[in-house]
């Protein structure tokens, strides 16, 4: 595999990441299957060359992008991001990739904009798990604008400097290190600038468990679980659970995007 | 001789006890994998989901007993004692990696058992299941008399549904496979209700 040459930056130097054995092995990305492993067993057929991303909606220069063209003139960097599954697990990933701030740039977001909008690709006979309808393929997610243009929130193309596997949402995958690990949407085949609040996968599957904005929160429950603690994958059989930061971690960077929120109530 | 009388002849000769041994020995088995690495990165999850499902699976095998010999003479009332203590032991087993590995945290423990109706319910299962593996034991059946013991043991019917109902609350999405689980259960339940009599038309 052909190193992506990520430039180092000072994202995470503190955090110890997870092993590429954990990152890889351990994945929810349910057009996969539904175990953790699935993911990593069954999607070796999914052909990731010639990918193309629909970019539409609120945009100057709308249409299908080739991933060549959409990576071209964007800095590749190395980003050690925490990762907290709503499942209260977490992981510490070195992510490569650029911030999507910059690929909205290039595509020009019209002043109407007031969300970001995003597909996983839907592939039949490769993923197996769309033959079922675990959720409503295909799987969506959603940004606020400012929430997409903040520059902790990246496009990964990479981690550990190597292409991302396909378990991991190759070849091009969100990343909100502040936000539940469901919002970072996998395989993207659209982008989409709207005006109203899009409408999100697990949202529309259990809407009382999964809000829009699910912010990282160790004081908002999960109604079938706490998010005040999490277990770091990694660590055996053993490890004592760890407080759940707000934000992640992240929140002296991104507390102000939701200053007068009731954050209960916006879950 | 009809073929299941054979079988059941056949049943006679074998022995309860490496039920027992193996039953034991199944949370070793994930307790060695899971320091070694087999259980994945996520051991405690793996260890806690596979006896929870091991023992739902077994649980199907007790309920199953009744209308196998129903329905084709083979009984394997014998051994269902042992598949019984052994589901119980798993259960136990589930349970404890759970407090001890998983959420670890008392008050959270609590919190979880109250506040959470899918834990709850688990836990309903579970405080259900103590009483019936308690009196499973000859003593308990002379002392409470066979009426009494085998309502008292009919609570497992409940016990099976709670579980049942414990795996379909606590999957993300619509998932089939516990919802499998629950119809086999429910089809054995079902398999139980009192027949209509067949009356002879004048």
């Amino acid at each position: 595999l052909a190193k992506l040459g990520a430039v180092k930056t000072g994202y995470g130097q503190d955090l110890e990441p997870n092993s590429w054995a954990d990152i890889t092995s351990y994945n929810n990305f349910y057009e996969f299957g539904t175990g953790k492993e699935d993911p990593a067993r069954n999607s070796a057929d999914m052909v990731t060359d010639f990918w193309t991303v629909k970019v539409d909606g609120l945009v100057d220069a709308p249409g299908d992008y080739t991933l060549a063209q959409l990576l071209d003139g964007m800095t590749i960097e190395e980003r050690i991001y925490r990762f907290r599954c709503v499942e209260a697990w977490s992981m510490v990933v070195p992510w490569a990739g650029f911030e999507l701030a910059d690929l909205l740039n290039k595509v020009g977001v019209k002043p109407e904009a007031k969300y970001v909008s995003f597909e996983t690709a839907v592939i039949p006979g490769v993923m197996e798990g769309v033959s079922y309808p675990v959720l409503d393929w295909p799987y969506r997610e959603g940004l606020r604008l400012d929430e997409a243009m903040h520059p902790l929130t990246i496009m990964a193309t990479g981690l550990y400097d190597e292409p991302l596997p396909n378990q991991n949402g190759a070849p091009l995958r969100l990343v909100v290190p502040w936000k539940y690990g469901f919002k970072s949407i996998k395989s993207i085949v659209r982008i989409s600038l709207v005006e109203e609040m899009p409408e999100t996968s697990w949202n529309l599957s259990n809407a009382r468990e999964y809000g829009f904005f699910s912010n990282v929160n160790p004081l908002v429950d999960h109604p079938r679980w706490s998010q005040a603690t999490e277990r770091r994958i990694g660590g055996g059989l053993f490890a004592r659970r760890q407080e759940t930061l707000m934000f992640n971690g992240y929140e002296a960077e991104v507390a102000s995007l939701y200053d007068g929120m009731d954050l209960a109530e916006n879950y | 001789m009809t073929t299941a009388q054979r079988i059941n002849l056949q049943l006679k000769r074998v022995p309860a006890w490496p039920i027992y041994v193996a039953g034991a020995l199944v949370p070793c088995w994930y307790l060695y994998l899971g320091l070694t690495g087999g259980l994945g990165v996520d051991p405690v999850k793996a260890m806690e989901h596979a006896l929870g499902e091991r023992a739902l699976q077994l649980l199907i095998v007790v309920l199953a007993v009744t209308p196998l010999r129903d329905v084709t003479g083979v009984s394997l009332v014998r051994f269902r004692r042992a598949l019984g203590l052994v589901t119980f032991w798993l259960v136990s087993c589930h349970l404890a990696v759970w407090l001890v590995l998983d959420v670890q945290i008392l008050s959270q423990i609590w919190a979880d058992i109250l506040k959470r109706p899918y834990i709850t319910i688990g836990m309903l299962a579970f405080v259900l299941m103590i009483p019936v593996a308690i009196t499973s034991n000859n003593l308990s059946i002379r002392k409470l008399g066979p009426k009494r013991w085998k309502r008292l043991h009919q609570l497992t019917y409940a016990c099976a549904g709670l579980g049942a109902i414990h795996f379909v609350m606590l999957v993300k999405g619509f998932q089939i496979e516990p919802l499998v689980y629950l119809g086999i259960v429910l089809a054995l339940l079902a398999m139980r209700l009192p027949r209509p009599v067949k009356r002879a038309v004048a």
